[in-house]
C-alpha cells in the first residue's frame, strides 16, 4: 500500500490539469479511494505524471538482434549496466540489449511499450526477448499487409477469409493488433520492385493494389473489434514528395480508425533530394479534420542510430545513399527486413528538414490526443533521447536557438520557425501517456483514475525541461516503487497484452496445406503457445 | 627523471594495463602509481602485484620485460612517451591522440588501432591489423605515424582513413583491406590481396606486388608528393627513392571492384 501526497497531478484522462491531488495505490497495484497504513510518499512541490506509454518502438525481435549484431562500434562507446543484487548487465546505446532496455524505459519514466513490428515467424524469439525485458508492460503488433496466404485472399476478393487468416495469424503469434508496412511493397521487393501507388497492381499479382490492401485490413481490423486499430506505416516513406502517397492512403481509410506510424516520414514535399521540403501542415490539417486517425510523430534527432524497418525497398535505397552497413531479412511469405546504420546532421539539409517535420507535426496538430511522441526508436533516435523533444515542445525560445543552427538553405522549406506554440505539461502528459494509452485501447494506462493500474512518475519541477524529464525523482510502476532518487530499486516483471479474436475452425484446416507447401518449418509448431508468455494478459474479443 | 616500470613475472592471463599511459600516470606519486588497478582475465589487482616501480611525477615510461601478453599499453595516451625494452602484447597505442612510443623488441596485433595522431616505432615485427578499425567501426587510424622495422601480419592499415604506415619487412595477406585514406610504405612488399576493396588512399611498395585482377593499370610516373614524403620520412630514417633518374613508380588503380579511387605505387628501378 502506498500514499502519495501534495504532488501537483496531471492526468489527461480524467481532466485533472495540475490540481493538487492525494494518489491511493492498493497492494493490487491499482489506484483506490483511500489506504490505511503502508508508505507515504511526500510529494509536494513535485509534478506527478501517469506512467510513460510508448505506442512505437522496436526492442525486440530479430531485426533488433541483428542490429545489435551490426554495430560493435556502438557497445564500445556507450553506456554499460553493471551487474548489480538487483540488476542484470546490458549495454544501451542505439540498440539497448533487452535488460537494459527495461532499464532505460523505466528509468525516464516510461511504463508501457508496444513493439510495432513482429513478423508471426519470428514472434516466438520476440516475446522470449520481451520477457527479459523487465518493469514495462509490453504489446505486440503483428506484420500482415504483405502476407502472401491473406494477399492471395484478398485477390480473390475472398473478403470473409481474409479475415479469418489474419485472426488467426494474431492468434498464433500471440500478438495485440496489426501493424501494415508498406502494404503489398515488401512483397513486390521479392520480385526487385516496390509500391509506391495506391492504385498500381503489386508485382506478382494481376488487380490487387496498395489502397485495396489498406481499405481491407483496415475493415478487418475494425470488424475484429481489435482494441487497437490498424498500425499504418504508408507506402513511399521517406521518399520525396511522398505527401501525396500519404494523403492518398488516408483517402482510402475513409470511415474507418486507423494509427499512422511515424508520420514524419511520410509528410515531405518537392520533386527529389535537392528540392525536397516539408509538407507536414498539408497532413497536420488533415488530422485536425478527422478525429478517427491517430498518429505518432517520428520525430528525427540529430545524431547516430541505427535504422531498422520491415520496409526492405526502402532500407536498400538508404543504403545506396549512404554506402554504409546494409543487412536484409527475408522472412518467408511474411515480410522482409532491412538495418543501415545511419546518422542524422544538422549540416545535411535532408535530415534538417526531417528534424523539423517531427516537431512540426506534434505543434501543427491541434489535439494531443491524435499526435504521440515516438522516435520510431531506433530509426529516428534513441528512445531515452525523447526528453529532449519535450524539451523542443515546450520552450520556443530553445526551438529558435536550434533552428538558427541548421544551414541557411532550410529557410522556405520548414514551418517550424513561424510556429511559436508551446506543449503544456498537460499537453505532454497527453501525448505521452493518456494519449498512446487511449489509441492503444489500454484504459488502464495512462490514467490516474480509479481501479487503474498503478503506474505513474513523480518529477521534480526544473528549469531545465530535458534534465526534469530524463531524471524523474520516483516511478512507480503497479504499485511498486521502482526508481527511487535516480535509483533501480526493483526489476519487477510486466505483463504481456494479446487479444484472442475470432475465427472460423476450419481455418487451421485451411491454412495447412498452404503453409506446407511453401513453410520451412512445420504447420503445428508454428503458433506460439501461450504458455511461452510471461505474464499474459488475454482480452478475449467478441464472437470467439 | 622517467618512471621506469620492470614486469616482475609473465601474468598467466592477458594482463589488461590501460593505466600505463603518461595521460594517467603523469601527476602521481610512486605509492600511487603502485595501486592502479590493472585486469588480470577477470580480477582486478594493484599494478605493483606485476611491476616494479622506480619514479614518479613523469610524462615519460620506460617499461622492462617479456610484456608479450601486456595489453592495451598507451591506450589513449596524448602526450609523453612509452619506451618499451621487450615485447609488447595486443592493442599497443589503440586510439591514442599524441606523445611517442617507441619499442625495443617485437609488437603483436592492432598496434595504434584506431590512433587519432602520434607516432609508434617497433624496432622487431609486428603482428596484423596495424592502425585498424576494429570490428563494425567505419575508420581505422585517422592521422599519425607507424613504423615497425620487421614484418607484419595481416589486413594492416585495415581501414585507415590518414596517416602513414611503414613497414621495413614483409606485410602478408589483405594490406590496406577496405582503405579509406592515408599511405602505407612496403620497404619489401606483401604477401597477397594487397589494397583489396580499397576506396582511396595510396600503397607504395618497393618490392613488385602481386595485383589482384581488379586493380588497372595506369602509368608510369615519378610522383611529385613523393619528394615531400621522402623529406619527411628521412627524419625517421625511412629512405625513400623518388628520383627519375633511380627509377619510376608503376601506378595501378583500384580496387575497381568497390569501385575505389585508390592507388598503388610499385618502384621500378631503373
Amino acid at each position: 500500500m502506498l500514499k502519495i501526497t501534495g504532488g501537483k497531478v496531471y492526468d489527461p484522462a480524467n481532466e485533472i490539469n495540475g490540481q493538487i491531488k492525494d494518489l491511493c495505490i492498493d497492494d493490487n497495484g491499482r489506484f483506490v479511494e483511500s489506504v490505511s497504513g503502508g508508505r507515504t510518499i511526500d510529494a509536494t512541490g513535485m509534478i506527478i505524471f501517469p506512467g510513460g506509454v510508448d505506442v512505437h518502438t522496436h526492442v525486440a525481435g530479430g531485426a533488433m538482434n541483428f542490429a545489435r549484431a551490426m554495430t560493435p562500434e556502438d557497445h564500445r562507446r556507450t553506456q554499460a549496466f553493471i551487474r548489480t543484487q538487483s540488476r542484470r548487465s546490458g549495454l544501451g546505446g542505439m540498440a539497448p540489449t533487452t535488460f537494459a532496455t527495461g532499464y532505460l524505459y523505466a528509468g525516464m519514466g516510461f511504463t508501457t511499450v508496444n513493439e510495432a513490428a513482429v513478423p508471426v515467424l519470428s514472434a516466438r524469439h520476440t516475446h522470449e526477448e520481451l520477457a527479459d525485458i523487465p518493469i514495462v508492460d509490453k504489446a505486440t503488433l503483428t506484420l500482415m499487409a504483405n502476407n502472401e496466404i491473406m494477399l492471395d485472399q484478398m485477390q480473390a476478393g475472398e473478403y470473409e477469409r481474409a479475415k479469418n487468416v489474419v485472426a488467426w495469424y494474431l492468434w498464433a503469434a500471440k500478438s495485440y493488433g496489426v501493424k501494415a508496412v508498406n502494404p503489398g511493397g515488401v512483397a513486390a521487393w521479392k520480385w526487385g520492385s516496390d509500391a509506391k501507388q495506391l492504385n498500381d497492381p503489386i508485382a506478382g499479382y494481376s488487380s490487387l493494389t496498395p489502397g485495396k490492401i489498406v481499405t481491407m485490413l483496415a475493415t478487418i481490423c475494425d470488424d475484429l473489434q481489435l482494441p487497437h486499430p490498424m498500425h499504418l506505416h504508408c507506402n513511399n516513406l521517406g521518399a520525396p514528395g511522398n505527401i501525396s502517397t500519404t494523403l492518398d492512403t488516408l483517402k482510402h481509410l475513409e470511415g474507418h480508425r486507423a494509427h499512422i506510424a511515424h508520420s514524419q516520414y511520410h509528410a515531405y514535399g518537392g520533386d527529389d533530394w535537392d528540392t525536397m521540403c516539408s509538407a507536414t501542415s498539408q497532413l497536420a490539417e488533415y488530422f485536425n479534420t478527422h478525429p478517427n486517425i491517430t498518429t505518432d510523430a517520428g520525430a528525427v534527432l540529430f545524431g547516430d542510430t541505427v535504422t531498422i524497418t520491415a520496409d526492405g525497398p526502402w532500407q536498400h535505397l538508404l543504403y545506396k545513399l549512404t554506402g554504409r552497413k546494409w543487412g536484409n531479412l527475408d522472412v518467408e511469405n511474411e515480410t522482409g527486413c532491412g538495418i543501415v546504420p545511419y546518422t542524422y546532421r544538422p549540416s545535411n539539409l535532408v535530415n534538417a528538414v526531417q528534424w523539423a517535420s517531427g516537431l512540426e507535426l506534434m505543434l501543427l496538430i491541434k489535439s494531443p490526443w491524435q499526435v504521440f511522441l515516438s522516435t520510431d526508436h531506433p530509426n529516428g533516435g534513441c528512445f531515452w533521447r525523447y526528453p529532449e523533444i519535450i524539451q523542443l515542445l515546450m520552450c520556443a525560445d530553445f526551438r529558435k536557438e536550434c533552428i538558427a543552427k541548421l544551414p541557411d538553405k532550410i529557410k522556405n522549406r520548414i514551418t517550424l520557425p513561424e510556429i511559436d506554440r508551446e506543449y503544456t505539461l498537460y499537453e505532454v502528459a497527453t501525448s505521452m501517456s493518456a494519449g498512446p494509452a487511449r489509441a492503444l485501447g489500454l484504459h488502464q494506462k495512462g490514467n490516474l483514475g480509479i481501479g487503474c493500474d498503478a503506474d505513474l512518475v513523480i518529477y521534480e519541477e526544473e528549469i531545465d525541461i530535458a534534465r526534469m524529464f530524463s531524471h524523474p525523482r520516483y516511478v512507480i510502476k503497479a504499485g511498486e516503487i521502482v526508481i527511487e532518487d535516480g535509483d533501480i530499486r526493483e526489476t519487477p516483471h510486466g505483463r504481456e497484452f494479446l487479444v484472442k479474436p475470432s475465427y472460423a475452425p476450419e481455418t487451421d484446416e485451411f491454412m495447412r496445406p498452404l503453409f506446407e507447401d511453401c513453410y520451412t518449418m512445420q504447420f503445428d509448431n508454428y503458433p506460439v503457445e501461450i504458455e511461452r508468455i510471461e505474464n499474459p494478459d488475454v482480452r478475449i474479443l467478441p464472437g470467439s | 627523471m622517467p618512471i621506469t616500470l620492470y614486469l616482475k613475472q609473465a601474468p598467466a592471463v592477458p594482463l589488461e594495463t590501460e593505466v600505463l599511459s603518461p595521460d594517467v600516470i603523469s601527476q602521481l606519486s610512486n605509492t600511487e602509481i603502485r595501486k592502479l588497478t590493472v585486469y588480470h582475465g577477470k580480477r582486478q589487482v594493484p599494478l605493483e602485484e606485476f611491476f616494479d616501480v622506480d619514479g614518479e611525477h613523469s610524462d615519460e615510461l620506460i617499461i622492462h620485460g617479456d610484456l608479450n601478453k601486456v595489453r592495451w599499453i598507451g591506450r589513449a595516451m596524448s602526450k609523453g612517451s612509452i619506451t618499451v625494452h621487450g615485447k609488447v602484447g595486443m592493442h599497443l597505442g589503440a586510439y591514442m591522440k599524441g606523445g611517442r612510443i617507441e619499442v625495443h623488441g617485437d609488437a603483436s596485433d592492432w598496434i595504434g588501432a584506431e590512433m587519432k595522431n602520434g607516432f609508434i616505432h617497433v624496432h622487431g615485427n609486428a603482428g596484423g591489423q596495424i592502425g585498424a578499425a576494429y570490428r563494425g567501426s567505419l575508420a581505422g587510424m585517422k592521422n599519425g605515424t607507424i613504423i615497425v622495422d620487421g614484418s607484419a601480419g595481416l589486413e594492416v592499415g585495415m581501414r585507415m582513413r590518414r596517416g602513414t604506415i611503414v613497414l621495413g619487412g614483409i606485410a602478408r595477406d589483405f594490406t590496406g583491406l577496405q582503405m579509406k585514406g592515408g599511405t602505407i610504405i612496403l620497404m619489401s612488399g606483401a604477401e597477397i590481396r594487397t589494397g583489396a576493396w580499397m576506396n582511396r588512399g595510396t600503397i607504395i611498395s618497393l618490392k613488385p606486388l602481386q595485383m589482384m585482377p581488379t586493380f588497372a593499370y595506369a602509368s608510369d610516373f615519378n610522383p611529385m608528393f613523393l619528394n615531400v614524403y621522402a623529406k619527411q620520412l628521412k627524419t625517421y630514417g625511412v629512405t625513400l627513392p623518388y628520383a627519375a633518374s633511380a627509377g619510376t613508380y608503376q601506378r595501378f588503380a583500384g580496387d575497381l571492384s568497390v569501385p575505389g579511387k585508390g592507388e598503388i605505387l610499385v618502384w621500378q628501378p631503373a
